[in-house]
Formats: C-alpha cells, structure tokens, sequence
C-alpha cells in the first residue's frame, strides 16, 4: 500500500512538473509569437513609409524637372515617333 | 516539584467546563472560518474573480490601419504612418533647466511656450505637441522624463500634394475622413478597430490571450482610376493656364471612353493636404463635380445630335441665320459672325446661335427635356463623391420658347463638369452614355444607347470640323492625332442675371476622332483679357490630350505634319 502510494505520489510530482514546463514554454512560444506579430506589423508601417517615400521621388513633376533641366531631356517630336501595334498571335 | 510530578499523582484535577470551553471555541472558530469561506466562494466570487483578474488581465485595444489609397498603377496617393504625439500630466512634471531647454527643442517650441502649457497644474492631460515623428518622440522618451508620456497615433500622407487634393480630400486629426474620397470611401478605408482580453506578467509583458473580443479589421486599399502621371500633367497645365489668364480658378476632367474611368480630376487653385494651416473654401471646392455653371455654347451638340436623331435634318441641311439677330419675347439671339445662312456643320463649327436654337424650336420641348434628363443634366452623378452637384433642368412645362431656344446653345441650364464630360461619350462610342467611376475597373461599361451609331458618328466629324481652321477651336488640334471637340464662352451668372464682364470659357473634346479614347474638359472661371474657349480652354485640352495619348501609347491616325494655325483670329462663338 505504502510502495502504490511513493508511486502515485511520483506520478503526480512528475505530471505536476511537466504542466509547470508546459505552460512555461506555452507562454515562451506565445511571446514568441506576440513580437512576430509586432514585426510583422512593424514592416508594415515600414512599407508604407517606403510606399510614401517611393510615390514623393517618384512623382511626375519631380521627374520631369529633373529630366528637362538637370538631364537635358525633352519629349521627342511626334515625327521622331513611331508606335509599334502589339502583336497578338505572338 | 514539577508540573509532571503533579499530574503524575493526580493531585490537581482541572474542572471539566474549562476543557469543554476550548472545544466550543475551537468549532466556533472552525464554524467561522468555513461560513467566511462559503460567503467569499458563493455569495461574493464574481466580485472577486473581478478583483483578481484586474491585477494581471488586461483588455488591449486592436488599432485598425487606415487602408491605403493609390492610382491605377498602385503609385501610392494617401499612405497613414504613425506618429507619436506627447503629453503630460502637469502636476508631475519636474524639469532641470537642462532639461527644459532640450524638451523644448525637442518638440519644436520655445521653452516659454513649453513652461506656459505645463503652468496648469489643476489640468491632468495637456497635448505637448501632435503628430511629432516617431524618432523625435523616441529622443523624447530617452530623455526619461517623470510625467510625459507618449501616445501612438496615426498621420495621413499624401505624396502628390495639391495635386490630388481636392479629388482624395483628407482625415482629421484621429485619421477620420473629412472630404473628398477620403470620405465617401471612410466605410471601407477606415477598418475597424478590435480588443483582446490578455493576462500580462510583473512587468507587463503580455504572456497569455485568453480571449479576443472582437478582431481588429484593416482598413482596405483603394485603388482609383487615376493616372498620377496624367493627374500631375493636367494639373500643371491648367495651373499654368489659370496664371497666364488670371483665371479666379479653373477645372479639368479627363476620361478613358472604353472603361468611364476618370483617368484625371484637376482643380485650381489648390492647396497642400499635407500642411492645412491657412485653407480656404475656394481651395477646397472640387469644381469639376460640386460646381455649376452654364455650359454655353458646350451644349450645341447634343441639340444638334437631337435633331438629326429626329431625322428632320441632316448634316448638309441649310439653316436661315440672316440677319444674325433673332428676337424672340424681348430678348434678342446674336451670332457674332453673322452669316446668311449655314449648314447644320457649319451652326456647330461657327457657333451660331441663332442657328442651334432654330433647331430646337423645331422640336417639341419634350423631346429635347427627355434628351438632356437622359444625358444625365439636372441628376446627380453616381460617382460616390460627396456633394455632388445635380445641376439644374427646370421641368419642360415651365419653358417659355425663348427659354427652348437659349437652352440649345446652353444657358438656362447648368451642368458640373464632369455631367458635361460624361454627355460628349455617346459621340465618342456608338451613341451610348458610359456610367463613369473613381474607382479602376478594366471592364469595358455599358450604358444608355442615347442616339444611333451614325448620329454619333456625324456629330463626331462636326465636332472635328470645329476644330479645323474656320472653326472656332483650332487651337485644340494636336501633332499626330485627329482631335474634335466645342469650344465655350459663357457670360457668368450672378445675383440672378449675367454678368456682362465675367466669362467662362470651356472646351470639350475627344480624341483620336478614328477609334476616340479619351474625353476631355477645361473650364476656366473669369479669365482677364481674353476669355473665348477657343484661346483660352482649347491650348489646354491640346496640351493635356497630346501628353495623354503619349502616355497611353495610343497609334497615331493623322500625319505627322507641323500645324498651321490660322492666319488672324479664329471665329468665335457668341456669348
């Protein structure tokens, strides 16, 4: 009777012991997850910082003084111009 | 002698009350203890699993992000980032000089302006400053300062600027949609916000969700039917048109005829959305759908498409416009070019008025009332845009024939911009109005067949012919491309009459004329000095239409050939 109890009483040291490790990691892996969640949404603003930045260097105006005053740039005369129709088929 | 002794020998017998006494007390006690226990579990255990979980669970607000807004080729025009903004609670603010002086820098203020707001003490919260960036708030909050405290929040961006400003609106100060798309699309942009029930450990880190509230919905991207590269072109063009005329302020609308796609909406004068500091209601009009005006001599061609619809008339049918005035109930119709008589053709490349409003008088005023309600005139356009103008068609039965006759060459009636724009597509397709949208879409829009494929086509080569030397809008011809289109003058509407010094001078057109593609209006309000559609609109549809069809690579169906521009003025239209 006494042995049966030792047993039992170690089963349950044991079991005890591996929900306390269990939730331990549970809660490890949750942060875990929480700063992914938090980077994910980091590179989110960071996209659209970037998005931002692309569409102010981009912007035509922009473009277009640079390429006519500072490149030298000018649209090409209409007859200098010629439009290829897609082809299709191809 | 010991106690053990004495007990050992019986001598002391202790009396048998006093044992039962500690017995009593101690069930007492016991009896006690289990009626605590049983009140605290039973009657008061929601109170205090409340009290318990206020100490580590803990409810977090989801921040929803502001969807973005870009054009047809995802180039972004509306992107929320977040900002910081700092605040204080006076009453705990203590600050070294030293330290003073660099929060004050910090926040862009002089350290009077600082000590001003931190002088309330009886005040627990003071903005320090909004919307400050996110590296200058992270110095802040380095500095480490007992009573300033940070929060996060969200700015809107908008990288074309005055560009796009009155066509995207903006948000307020909470990333709300305030005007424009900005809040006609607020539903779907904003998202929702959520919360979560969390458990957070000692030093409040979250470390377990136990249950989500309500998920945290994005706001969703829009994507419009803009082309930001026709957008800022148009925009510049027609700035540079309102400057040259000393316009009080000008619009313009471009269109892709296939889709009904808006592919520009240009206002002038224009504001940045990103700096709101000094705005004013001028700069925040969207003209080209909230204003009206009278459309003038703009509106000619779908008199002349009515008519010819009727089948009374045909292109070559001769008009009596002698002697160049017409008086009808007191009020007399002027051409300025007076000619004895004109071809249908030539009363819509010269202009006449007298000869489009003998045409209307020919018809039954129904007829030419349904026409214009069918071409969308005096109806709100279902664009989504909020305040929208709906123009103003007065019923038939109120119109005096004088009013029938001065509403063929387009007064007496008022249209926006965009309602004008929209009518000249049944000549850019086969006869069919196409409902327009903000928003892209690749699929090709049905609308109304309004007149047949050959009266769109017959007035499509009219309209080309108005442009053509002897027409009134030569000036809106382009290298490489059959352009067609009308020019207007309108003499302004003001204190319920017409002002005989302000005009409003438009045009609108379609090109290339073989397979049309795009449509667009100009409108300029007051030009100084010269104010004819012809001089003063067309260059600018010239100019925005060239750039487009570049833009669109779209073949070419005219020779490559310098234009000759007329010698001496072109014809103008009467007023």
């Amino acid at each position: 009777m006494a042995k049966l109890n030792l047993l039992l009483l170690a089963v349950l040291v044991a079991c005890a012991l591996g929900l306390v490790t269990s939730q331990h990691k549970a809660r490890k892996l949750f942060s875990a997850l929480e700063r992914e969640h938090e980077h994910a949404r980091e590179l989110d603003v960071e996209y659209g910082r970037l998005q931002l930045e692309a569409s102010t260097w981009g912007q035509h105006s922009r473009v277009a003084r640079i390429a006519a005053g500072t490149l030298g740039l000018r649209v090409p005369d209409a007859r200098r111009v010629r439009l290829l129709a897609r082809d299709n088929a191809q | 002698m010991t106690a053990g002794s004495i007990a050992a020998r019986g001598l002391v017998r202790l009396p048998v009350w006093r044992a039962r006494i500690v017995l009593l007390a101690l069930i007492g006690a016991f009896a006690a203890l289990t009626a605590r226990a049983l009140y605290l579990q039973a009657v008061r255990t929601d109170f205090l699993q409340e009290k318990g979980d206020a100490r580590y669970s803990r409810v977090l607000e989801m921040p929803a992000t502001r969807g973005r807004i870009m054009d047809r080729y995802g180039e972004a025009l509306a992107v929320s980032t977040p900002v910081k903004s700092i605040w204080a609670i006076p009453a705990d603010v203590q600050l070294k000089s030293a330290q003073r002086k660099s929060l004050a820098r910090l926040l862009g203020v002089s350290a009077r302006e600082l000590d001003r707001k931190l002088a309330e003490p009886e005040r627990d919260f003071v903005y320090l400053r909004r919307q400050l960036e996110p590296e200058t708030a992270e110095a802040i909050a380095r500095l480490g300062l007992p009573g300033i405290y940070e929060q996060r929040e969200y700015r809107r961006y908008y990288p074309a600027g005055e560009v796009t400003a009155q066509l995207l609106g903006f948000t307020d100060v909470e990333d709300v949609g305030q005007e424009g798309l900005e809040l006609a699309y607020e539903q779907s942009l904003g998202g929702t916000r959520g919360s979560r029930r969390v458990i957070k450990d000692r030093l409040g880190h979250v470390v377990e969700d136990v249950q989500s509230i309500r998920a945290a919905q994005d706001g969703v991207d829009l994507t419009l039917s803009i082309d930001s590269k026709i957008q800022s072109i148009a925009f510049a063009a027609l700035k540079a048109a309102v400057e040259r005329h000393r316009a009080k302020a000008g619009a313009l609308v471009a269109l892709a005829v296939q889709t009904g796609e808006v592919l520009a909406l240009a206002n002038v004068p224009s504001y940045n959305p990103n700096n709101r500091a000094q705005l004013s209601g001028a700069e925040l009009r969207n003209r080209v759908i909230t204003d009206l005006f009278e459309p003038g001599s703009t509106l000619k061609p779908f008199t002349i498409a009515l008519a010819l619809e009727s089948g009374k008339v045909t292109p070559q049918t001769i008009v009596a416009t002698a002697p160049g005035r017409m008086t009808l109930a007191h009020y007399t119709i002027r051409d300025v070019h007076p000619a004895a008589a004109l071809s249908v053709t030539q009363v819509l490349q010269k202009s006449s008025n007298i000869g489009a409003a003998k045409l209307a008088l020919a018809m039954p005023r129904e007829a030419l009332w349904d026409f214009y309600d069918r071409l969308g005139f005096g109806r709100a356009p279902q664009l989504g845009f909020p305040g929208a103008a709906a123009g103003r068609l007065r019923p038939f039965r109120s119109w005096r024939p004088i009013e029938q006759a001065t509403m063929a060459y387009g007064h007496g009636i008022s249209v926006s911009l965009i309602q004008l724009a929209r009518a000249y597509t049944i000549f850019a397709g086969d006869g069919e109005l196409v409902p327009l949208t903000l928003v892209k879409s690749e699929l090709a829009a049905h609308g109304e067949k309004l007149v047949s494929a050959g009266t769109a086509r017959a007035v499509r080569a009219m309209l080309e012919a108005a442009v053509q030397p002897g027409g009134t809008g030569p000036r809106a011809r382009i290298v490489g491309w059959r352009v067609a289109g009308k020019t207007g003058t309108a003499h302004k509407q003001e204190n319920g009459g017409y002002a005989a010094d302000k005009y409003i001078a438009s045009f609108v057109g379609l090109a290339p004329v073989s397979a049309p593609r795009v449509i667009i209006a100009v409108m300029l309000d007051e030009p100084a000095g010269d104010y004819y559609g012809g001089s003063v609109a067309a260059p600018v549809f010239a100019e925005v239409m060239q750039a487009t069809l570049r833009l669109l690579g779209v073949p070419h169906d005219a020779p490559l050939e310098p234009l000759e521009q007329p010698a001496g003025d072109a014809p103008r239209e009467s007023t």
